[in-house]
């Protein structure tokens, strides 16, 4: 009997609608969150983990050679890698390719890299126009590398403390 | 026997078996470096240490023979430390550059690290480093790596029997090294590779390619002499990245002879075929291989029309495998035609037609070891069959030859050259004839010949008479020699006459199989006789047919008719060549080329010369647009109309094969033409010319095998050699104008002692005139 009051009563001076209305007033005036990409961007983890580059070592010098543990490690079977001696005898890659369409960016090519010279950077936007657009060469991934150099030893500095 | 306990578990052994192969047998693992199953004990490494009872201090394993009662643990604190103090001070000059090493996920060295080390180094100090050595075209080292475990040094002291590889210095300043600045040359030394526990010594050809765990593989029979080696061949991405032994105690032990495990070079070769070619109003297109096939059959159509079946040849190289051999002479014998033949090295073929079933070895190969008494005629062995010599070095030298120069069988030679053997010889007889040195054996022996006596004859024939278990070996150069039936009835008489033995060294890995399936004019399949014989290998290369169908030869090469063999098949009106690689003399002469897949690329089997069979699958899938040749035989046999060439697999021809029942084929080597009472050597106040074929020419795989082509042994075999002593005066001269049958060449020269005098050395492989006869040298 009384509920049934209640609910008249309710329903008869719209209190719902009222309170609904006051947590939409509330967040009017509220500090705004959301961000206006592409405008403005959120902050990212030094840890993010994005689209890979090849480093070098600060002369210039390719850091990778070829020693394939990213490759076994992958568990997307994404990257390919081809190599042989250098003229000066050294090891290198001759291909090194990073198939984007399959990665799960899973980071574990970076975490095998005895040498860092495989990478995931901060950059998350990029895009392909035409098939086979995203199957990263190895001449692209040390361009990104050197492209990216200063963030990437930024982020990597920022997490040696944790290593 | 006797009963020991190791781990708890109790083991029987023989007395004065070392405690290593107690367990090994037992299934236990010890960990170990320097120790290797065919090589003598050098405990230098430490890293079996295993805690004995009773004993004050750990054991190394592979240096403790049991005793009766022996309680051993592997496993305790004691062996336990003992071993994790060995493994921390191998490596603490070890680098920590797994990363880049070959050996990378192979390597005992990273295995028992894991196993055995500890987490932390405690070494701060500087680590070591060694200059690298050029080794030569094969091996390529990194010194620092090394951990002297010494495998290599014995290896090449025991095995390959030449001492290339040492240790100097000692402690901290010991190297590894080949004490002055050498290649290692050895015909077996791609084995240093394989016993290297860590990454000092790795495949140059093989070089950063590719990674072990990148690698499948895949099994396979080495067709380059007459042993069969087995190997592994490692697969990535459908493509031959290497080859390593497999181990088969009967066949190749677990040695490889380095022709058989750089061959595979020859599949990335630049000039292979990969597509089918024709030669259209004089020129070549490449076609689809229908239009091809077509083009093949109505080609040699044309020829059994025109003139007659007989018109037409087949000429086979004896590294195609048995089920390719035995389609091309079913083909031809279906087409009619009986020329068909693959002894293209062969220049008398007078006793054909007794002859023994195949090149049989007439024993086996481990029972080559077992040898008192052996003679090696007409052989270059270490370098014609390593792996045979190896068995051979074997038997002769007790403990290996390390230990004392104790010799256990008497060796012996009767060659057209001094040939080096890495075991001390009995006696040998250098006669460029090979005649007179036979002939005068067998007299000494009791035969009713004439002939004049040699020096060491009649040694040799004694101590063939004095032997047990004794041998007479045919090499090439008896099979290959222009009176080579009368050569071998002298074998023949002294083998009756002595007791012994005789086993041909056949010249390829299916040479038998290629007699057993019957590629010759006058036999057919298992030796069943021919009516109307055909023409041997000989006439048709230099008499000359109207069509030929060539199966993976060159003849221009292959053949002991080089130019001439050129010419009559540039005369031919048609030539169809099942071939996996195009060389420009193939352009000139072919009209029809199809690609065919290497041994790698294709299933089959091959006859070694013990009489084995070892079938074998492809490992990766032919190159380009080639097929297997059966495949081809078959196609063309179905488009020529020839019945009964339904096969879908090899399988299908060897269970075909199966109906001839010749499982276990035995040959009687005996057999031979009847003795001449008086010998006609040839004389002349000219050089004697003597060919050898050399080492790395012996197959169209192995003359494209880059690796193998760099080696000392490839470039010693070019040119002319002559007597030191006679030709001393040509000494200074680049070149020399040699002149045979009114030809004349220019050709780069070596002087040696081991050609005997008024003779002259020269090499299979190339077109240079004809293999036998004089020739005269000139300054250039």
């Amino acid at each position: 009997m009384s509920n049934n009051v209640v609910d008249y009563l309710q329903r008869l001076t719209l209190s719902e609608l009222f309170k609904g209305m006051g947590v939409t007033g509330r967040y009017l005036f509220e500090p705004k969150i959301t961000v206006q990409y592409p405008e403005e961007k959120t902050p990212l983890s030094h840890r993010f983990r994005g689209h890979h580059a090849l480093r070098r070592y600060p002369n210039g010098e390719e850091r990778c050679i070829a020693c394939k543990l990213c490759e076994a490690v992958c568990p997307a079977l994404a990257i390919t890698i081809e190599a042989e001696p250098r003229a000066d005898g050294s090891r290198r890659t001759t291909r090194y390719d990073v198939d984007m369409y399959k990665c799960i960016f899973c980071g574990f090519c970076e975490e095998a890299c005895p040498v860092d010279a495989i990478v995931e950077t901060s950059k998350f936007e990029y895009h392909g126009e035409i098939r086979g657009d995203l199957v990263m060469t190895k001449e692209k991934l040390l361009a990104i590398g050197d492209e990216l150099e200063a963030s990437i030893a930024a982020n990597r500095a920022l997490d040696a403390p944790y290593r | 026997m006797i009963t020991i306990e190791i781990d708890g578990k109790s083991c029987q052994a023989e007395s004065g078996q070392m405690l290593i192969d107690v367990a090994d047998a037992a299934g236990i693992d010890i960990p170990r470096f320097c120790y290797h199953k065919k090589l003598s004990v050098a405990a230098s490494c430490r890293m079996c240490l295993v805690d004995v009872e009773k004993a004050p201090k750990p054991l190394p394993a592979c240096a403790t023979p049991v005793m009766n009662g022996m309680v051993v643990r592997t496993r305790s604190d004691k062996a336990r430390a003992a071993q994790k103090a060995v493994m921390e001070f191998l490596l603490i000059n070890h680098p920590l550059d797994c990363p880049i090493c070959d050996q990378g996920g192979e390597c005992e060295l990273q295995d028992i690290a894991v196993g055995y080390g500890s987490d932390v180094a405690r070494f701060q100090e500087l680590k070591r480093i060694v200059p690298d050595k050029n080794l030569g075209s094969l091996i390529s080292t990194e010194m620092t790596r090394c951990i002297h475990c010494t495998r290599c040094v014995r290896f090449s002291a025991e095995i390959a029997g030449v001492r290339e590889m040492g240790a100097t210095g000692r402690g901290e300043n010991m190297r590894i090294g080949t004490y002055i600045e050498n290649t290692i040359d050895s015909e077996l030394s791609g084995n240093m590779v394989d016993v290297c526990p860590v990454g000092a010594l790795t495949s140059k050809p093989f070089r950063f390619t590719a990674r072990a765990w990148e690698l499948q593989q895949r099994d396979s029979v080495s067709p380059h002499d007459a042993v069969g080696a087995n190997l592994h061949f490692h697969v990535r991405r459908n493509q031959v990245m290497r080859a390593v032994p497999k181990e088969n105690e009967a066949v190749n032990e677990v040695w490889l002879a380095d022709r058989d495990r750089y061959s595979y070079l020859a599949l990335q070769a630049d000039d292979r075929l990969t597509a089918p070619m024709i030669k259209k109003d004089g020129v070549w297109q490449t076609v689809e291989w229908e239009t091809a096939l077509k083009f093949a059959v109505k080609s040699l159509h044309d020829v059994s029309c025109q003139h007659t079946s007989a018109q037409l040849g087949a000429l086979a190289s004896s590294t195609s495998t048995l089920e390719e051999l035995y389609l091309l002479q079913k083909l031809m014998r279906g087409m009619n035609c009986q020329n068909i033949d693959h002894r293209v090295r062969q220049a008398d073929f007078s006793d054909q037609d007794v002859a023994p079933l195949f090149p049989y070895l007439g024993q086996s190969l481990s029972d080559l070891e077992q040898l008192d008494t052996a003679l090696i005629i007409g052989s270059n062995l270490r370098k014609e069959q390593p792996l045979i010599n190896q068995r051979l070095r074997k038997a002769t030298l007790a403990d290996r030859g390390l230990i004392s120069e104790h010799v256990k069988a008497n060796m012996m030679a009767i060659n057209p050259a001094d040939y080096d053997f890495n075991y001390p010889l009995k006696a040998k007889i250098t006669d460029p004839s090979l005649i007179k040195a036979l002939a005068s054996v067998a007299k000494a022996l009791g035969a009713d010949i004439q002939a004049e006596s040699c020096e060491n004859g009649q040694l040799i024939a004694e101590t063939l008479k004095n032997g047990q278990n004794k041998t007479l070996l045919i090499g090439q150069f008896v099979q290959n020699h222009q009176q080579a039936s009368v050569l071998k009835s002298l074998i023949s008489t002294i083998g009756k006459l002595s007791g012994s033995k005789i086993g041909y060294l056949a010249e390829s890995g299916n040479a038998a199989g290629a007699h057993l399936m019957g590629v010759l004019p006058h036999r057919g399949v298992s030796g069943k006789a021919i009516e109307n014989k055909g023409l041997n290998a000989q006439q048709m290369l230099t008499e000359g047919l109207k069509g030929y169908l060539l199966l993976g030869l060159e003849p221009e090469l292959d053949s002991r008719f080089g130019a001439t063999a050129l010419e009559t098949l540039k005369k031919a009106q048609c030539v169809v060549s099942l071939t996996a690689f195009k060389t420009p003399a193939m352009l000139e002469y072919a009209t029809v080329l199809l690609p065919i897949a290497l041994f790698p690329e294709t299933s089959g089997t091959y006859i070694n010369g013990e009489g084995r069979w070892q079938a074998f699958n492809g490992a990766v899938s032919p190159a380009g647009e080639a097929r297997p040749a059966w495949k081809v035989l078959r196609v063309l046999a179905n488009l020529l109309q020839v019945d009964g060439f339904e096969y879908a697999s090899t399988d299908d021809i060897r269970s075909e094969i199966g109906s001839f029942h010749l499982e276990t084929p035995i040959a009687d080597n005996s057999q031979c033409n009847p003795l001449p009472n008086t010998f006609e050597i040839p004389t002349s106040n000219e050089l004697q010319r003597i060919t050898e074929m050399p080492i790395y020419a012996v197959d169209a795989m192995i003359r494209r095998a880059g690796a193998l082509q760099k080696t000392t042994d490839a470039q010693k075999s070019t040119g002319i050699v002559l007597n030191a002593q006679q030709f001393a005066h040509l000494q200074g001269h680049d070149k020399i104008d040699v002149s045979q049958n009114g030809q004349t060449f220019e050709l780069t020269f070596r002087l040696e002692e081991t050609v005997p005098q008024n003779c002259a050395l020269m090499f299979g492989g190339q077109m240079l005139g004809n293999w036998d006869g004089f020739l005269t040298v000139g300054e250039s």
